[in-house]
């Protein structure tokens, strides 16, 4: 919404967009309490099997959006070819899993 | 047969107490038995919103715990004989609300009264889900605001599967109160209106209660709004709710704070 129809309209229809995106997903997440949390063990755990990572260093982001969501996640993988007694250096693996991810399009609205 | 019915919202200070008192009052103004239960279990304010709170003696757990009996911890309204207060303890622990002790205290008032009327505490915890656990109806109390719609779609949930009567697969009556309304706010585009509160929750619309000074002053004096000045606007709103909960076919208007200079003189004179 521009700032324009902001300030024309009030924020009552930002409001109203906001909670109906919000409870579409709430609603949906009642068969899935902890989906981000499952994702992120087993996305760990899939990379892990082929490179040694550290499960903190892996960052797991969600954008519930009106018709698609998004997920994007952010792994640093250590480089082998650390030098000795310093701090490992890291390469960055990214996945952009985009759009319709897990069903979620349209989901419930 | 006696009704059981739940005043819920989630969210805090969306006024629950204020609404169970005013529709208490409403529905006993005929001389229809009524009992409000406060399940606030440690911040008890029914009593205070009633202005019952210098009678308190017994409570509730007081009567869970056998420590009274049921008729020794009713309080009867000064104003109208007919409604009843039995108060939450405010400084016992909570865990003393009991499951079974709720529903045996249940049990007993629906021998009693018409309408057993539960005013839950906010949140989602033991006092929340007792409150609710044997309700044949619930009145969900929802400010037009993006929080208190989003915690009443929770409790709406919970209504749905934590309640005794949704344990045995019949549906629990929900009913929508829209409280602290302001029909001008809306027009100006800056509050969420009846339309968007109800495609978002998806719920029969019980009443529109419009924010008013009446709705303070009347907690100021200890007195049900719906007593306290009953041709107030939300009076009016609490008094068509109250009949509509008993089956009558009212329509629904939204109130508007326009008020007429003859009202408005009157209004400054009598304050």
């Amino acid at each position: 919404m521009s700032l324009f129809n902001f300030f024309r309209r009030g924020s009552a229809p930002i409001a109203r967009e906001r909670l109906q995106i919000l409870l579409a997903h709430e609603r949906n997440a009642g068969s899935h309490p902890d989906l981000l949390g499952v994702l992120r063990e087993e996305i760990i755990a899939v990379i892990g099997r082929h490179v040694a990572i550290d499960p903190d260093r892996v960052q797991i982001k969600m954008d519930r959006g009106k018709s698609v969501s998004t997920l994007a996640v952010d792994i640093e993988i250590p480089n082998r070819d650390q030098p000795s007694g310093g701090a490992p250096r890291y390469s960055k693996l990214t996945f952009d899993a985009g759009r319709d991810v897990l069903g979620m399009r349209g989901s419930g609205i | 047969m006696a009704q059981v019915l739940v005043v819920t919202s989630g969210k805090g200070g969306v006024g629950k107490t204020t609404s169970t008192a005013a529709l208490g009052a409403a529905l006993a103004h005929d001389g229809t038995k009524v009992v409000v239960i406060d399940f606030d279990v440690g911040l008890r304010n029914l009593d205070l919103v009633m202005g019952a709170e210098r009678r308190v003696v017994f409570d509730l757990i007081n009567v869970i715990n056998g420590v009274a009996k049921l008729p020794q911890a009713l309080i009867r309204d000064k104003r109208l004989e007919s409604l009843h207060l039995l108060p939450a303890s405010q400084t016992r622990d909570k865990d003393a609300l009991t499951e079974d002790g709720v529903a045996k205290v249940i049990d007993e008032l629906r021998e009693k009264f018409d309408w057993i009327i539960c005013d839950s505490p906010a949140g989602i915890e033991r006092g929340a889900t007792l409150a609710m656990r044997y309700a044949d109806a619930a009145i969900i109390v929802t400010n037009p605001e993006v929080s208190s719609v989003r915690d009443s779609d929770r409790i709406i949930g919970l209504l749905d599967s934590k309640t005794v009567k949704a344990e045995r697969g019949e549906r629990i009556d929900k009913h929508l109160l829209i409280t602290r309304y302001s029909s001008s706010r809306v027009a100006r585009g800056e509050m969420l209106s009846i339309d968007d509160v109800l495609e978002i929750l998806a719920t029969p619309l019980l009443g529109i209660i419009p924010e008013s000074q009446e709705v303070l002053r009347a907690s100021n004096v200890g007195s049900p709004v719906t007593l306290s000045n009953p041709l107030s606007a939300p009076a009016r709103a609490y008094f068509d709710a109250a009949r509509r909960l008993k089956g009558e076919q009212v329509s629904m208007s939204v109130p508007s704070e326009n008020r007429g200079i003859f009202n408005r003189l009157f209004a400054r004179k009598a304050a």
